[in-house]
């Protein structure tokens, strides 16, 4: 008897990525979705989505999406979370929204200890745009407002979020994650399932950086691209768990 | 019935926000509006189903607000002209998702950091969406205590009514001033008409997506229809001024807000000279009370625009008359607060001046 | 296909996976290809409507027949989930 054992989650639409081929956002997305149908939490979550390229994440997600302004994810999230503790609240981010515009709202949620868990994807550009220096574009990196590379003088050098909300009292789990590979998929989704429930166990503050590869803005073959964060993203932001006060 | 209670200002709009239902609010710090998220604090705290935050910033409380009204809430958050600056963007955004939610403005003198003497230097901003895109704002101005108390439970009820962002326009005299006031009865939020449009889990029921991002530029266009077609029936349905010895004047002070209050002593004095003077005052900024202005242009030919700026809703009483009388100003801005006398005075000399005292 | 004599050749073992590609979906980053341990993918000589060369499921290694095994790792790694995977 043939046995149906992948095929799309019951929480993605069945709309049609827009993303760029090889893009890390529709993996993102699928594994969040999937994670939301393991832990039945389906009709209870409402999702808030960035401004950047996943700004139209709501029309993926089958759960309820509220949009948010550049960076206020989550401070939305917080309103939402503040009104129904026992519906489960995710933001999801990009780089640019998390990391500049949004760093504001980020730490001073992540400090309040606010129940949430955020999807913080990394792709070291800002991708909607067409490629501007993000706060997470590498040294030497070029980006098309920092033509010959990104210069630590002049731009300012790479900005370790997680790292500093890693500080907060208010965080309880951050883990950086990639899906750059199969390994790394599969051990993004422990990741963002962890970080799931740690929110339905009301621990506080969760959060998954996920380096995700963007072929088009890195000017890569979708490969090429992986392989680049296997070898050089990972430098500068190393996979790691980086808090975990979930136990 | 409540029995009369003396109270400052700010805290009569707290104490009015909890009884017609709010639950949450968030804010930030900024004179001459601090007793009032100090009050909520309190007032949040001793409710079960109550939040407060003090929120990082501006920014951040206005999203906060968005997030409580998504799910639901009755929402409110407060501040003085250069927060309420800060706070544009949101407000754009709670008119392009259609969410309800409450702002109260405490006006400050500006531009820039200004001082935190009583303005009305925003007049502008609030009447005329104040951030980005093609909307507008419900713009509610009270004039004393009674009006912060019943004007804040109005604006949460044409927040609900027309899913639309509710300013309450005042001033640091409004929000300072201890005065006598009867609250209206509290509202259980349970009790309130059920929202079929929040995000609370899609539950036996599909998902739903709160957003203002519509590219297509047919879909774009047709929800600025939409919000206009909203916003005509609020112009239809809610313009509201207040008239005062108007019956037989023959010069109309146009004056909102603690301006008007000013303006009434004024026009007291103004009276004991033996002058025909009367007070109009715009109790909605916006939806502007035009009709009520042009409907009294057919019997005054002369206006005097009072405000504590300088010059900003006369381009609305201009707009309104469309050439069928004078319009005149006085304003002080900058934090003055003139006296009663020098209104006085300024009707006076503009009586004079426009030979009103002659016989028709 | 193959044997014109209409045997199957022998193989070490038949493999009892099969793997569904919606080629409307496939964008044609072939990280599936990149991925399959049993080289059971190939580029398509045609195109889709948006005129990618998507991914087409050959199921062969080599000589071998049959080669999916079902392992889902073509999936796991597909970005546009266009594809489905059938084991047993």
């Amino acid at each position: 008897m043939e046995e149906l054992v992948f095929t799309r989650p019951r929480y993605l639409k069945k709309t049609p990525f827009h993303y760029c081929p090889g893009c890390g956002h529709s993996i993102i997305h699928r594994l969040v979705a999937e994670v939301i149908e393991e832990l039945g939490i389906g009709d209870k979550t409402i999702g808030v989505p960035p401004a950047g390229c996943a700004v139209l994440a709501y029309d993926y997600f089958d759960v309820d999406m509220g949009e948010a302004p550049h960076g206020r994810g989550p401070a939305v999230a917080t309103g939402i979370k503040r009104i129904l503790p026992d519906r489960i609240v995710f933001s999801y981010q990009g780089d640019g929204d998390i990391a500049a515009i949004g760093t504001a709202e980020t730490i001073h949620a992540a400090n309040r200890g606010e129940n949430i868990t955020v999807i913080f994807v990394n792709n070291s550009c800002y991708g909607m745009t067409g490629g501007q220096m993000a706060p997470t574009t590498l040294l030497g990196q070029n980006s098309t407002t920092t033509p010959g590379g990104r210069d630590a003088r002049r731009d300012g050098a790479p900005i370790d979020l997680s790292e500093i909300l890693a500080l907060t009292q208010g965080s309880v789990y951050i883990e950086r994650t990639a899906v750059s590979s199969l390994k790394n998929i599969i051990k993004t989704k422990k990741a963002i399932t962890k970080a799931f429930k740690a929110q339905m166990a009301g621990k506080g503050f969760s959060l998954v950086e996920i380096l995700s590869p963007c072929p088009t803005n890195w000017k890569m073959s979708t490969i090429d691209a992986c392989r680049r964060i296997d070898e050089t993203v990972v430098q500068t932001f190393p996979l790691k768990v980086i808090k975990d006060e979930t136990e | 019935m409540d029995k009369k209670q003396l109270m400052r200002g700010s805290q009569v709009i707290g104490e009015a926000a909890v009884r017609a239902g709010c639950r949450f609010y968030a804010g930030y710090p900024i004179t001459p509006q601090n007793e009032l998220p100090e009050f909520m604090s309190g007032a949040m705290a001793d409710l079960e189903d109550g939040t407060f935050i003090q929120a990082e910033s501006e920014i951040a409380a206005i999203n906060m607000v968005i997030g409580a009204s998504m799910a639901g809430a009755r929402a409110m958050t407060s501040s003085s002209s250069p927060g309420i600056s800060l706070k544009q963007e949101g407000i754009s955004f709670l008119a392009a998702l259609e969410l309800p939610a409450v702002i109260v403005n405490v006006m400050r003198g500006g531009p820039g950091l200004g001082n935190i003497a009583p303005s009305q230097g925003d007049y502008f901003q609030a009447t005329r969406g104040g951030g980005h895109g093609d909307y507008r704002s419900i713009v509610l101005a009270p004039a004393h205590g009674q009006e912060l108390a019943d004007f804040t439970r109005d604006a949460f009820e044409y927040a609900d009514r027309y899913r639309t962002p509710v300013m309450i326009l005042a001033d640091g005299m409004m929000g300072q001033m201890m005065e006598p006031v009867v609250f209206p009865e509290a509202v259980n939020p349970s009790e309130l008409p059920p929202k079929s449009w929040i995000l609370d889990g899609a539950q036996e029921r599909p998902s739903r997506i709160i957003r203002s991002l519509i590219l297509d530029t047919v879909e774009m266009e047709e929800h600025n229809w939409k919000l206009a077609r909203k916003y005509r029936m609020i112009s239809n349905e809610i313009p509201r001024a207040e008239t005062y010895m108007t019956e037989d004047a023959r010069l109309v002070v146009i004056a909102y807000g603690t301006a008007a209050r000013i303006a009434r002593g004024g026009i007291r004095r103004a009276r004991e000279m033996g002058l025909k003077v009367g007070l109009l005052r715009p109790v909605t900024l916006w939806p502007f009370p035009d009709r009520a202005i042009r409907e009294m242009s057919r019997l005054v030919k002369d206006f005097m625009v009072f405000e504590m700026n300088t010059g900003q809703m006369i381009e609305d009483v201009r707009l309104a008359l469309e050439g069928r009388s004078n319009v005149h100003f006085y304003g002080r801005p900058g934090g003055i607060i003139s006296t009663p006398d020098e209104v006085g005075k300024a009707i006076s000399s503009l009586y004079y001046r426009q030979h009103l005292k002659e016989d028709r | 296909m193959g044997e014109s004599n209409g045997k199957r050749p022998m193989t070490a073992k038949t493999n009892k996976g099969r793997i569904v590609i919606d080629s409307s979906l496939c964008k044609g980053c072939y990280l599936c290809i990149s991925v399959c341990p049993n080289e059971c993918i190939a580029v398509s000589d045609e195109t889709n409507e948006k005129g990618y060369h998507p991914a087409r499921f050959k199921n062969t290694k080599g000589d071998t027949d049959h080669a999916c095994t079902g392992c889902a790792l073509c999936a796991i790694m597909c970005p546009d989930i266009a594809i489905e995977v059938y084991r047993g």
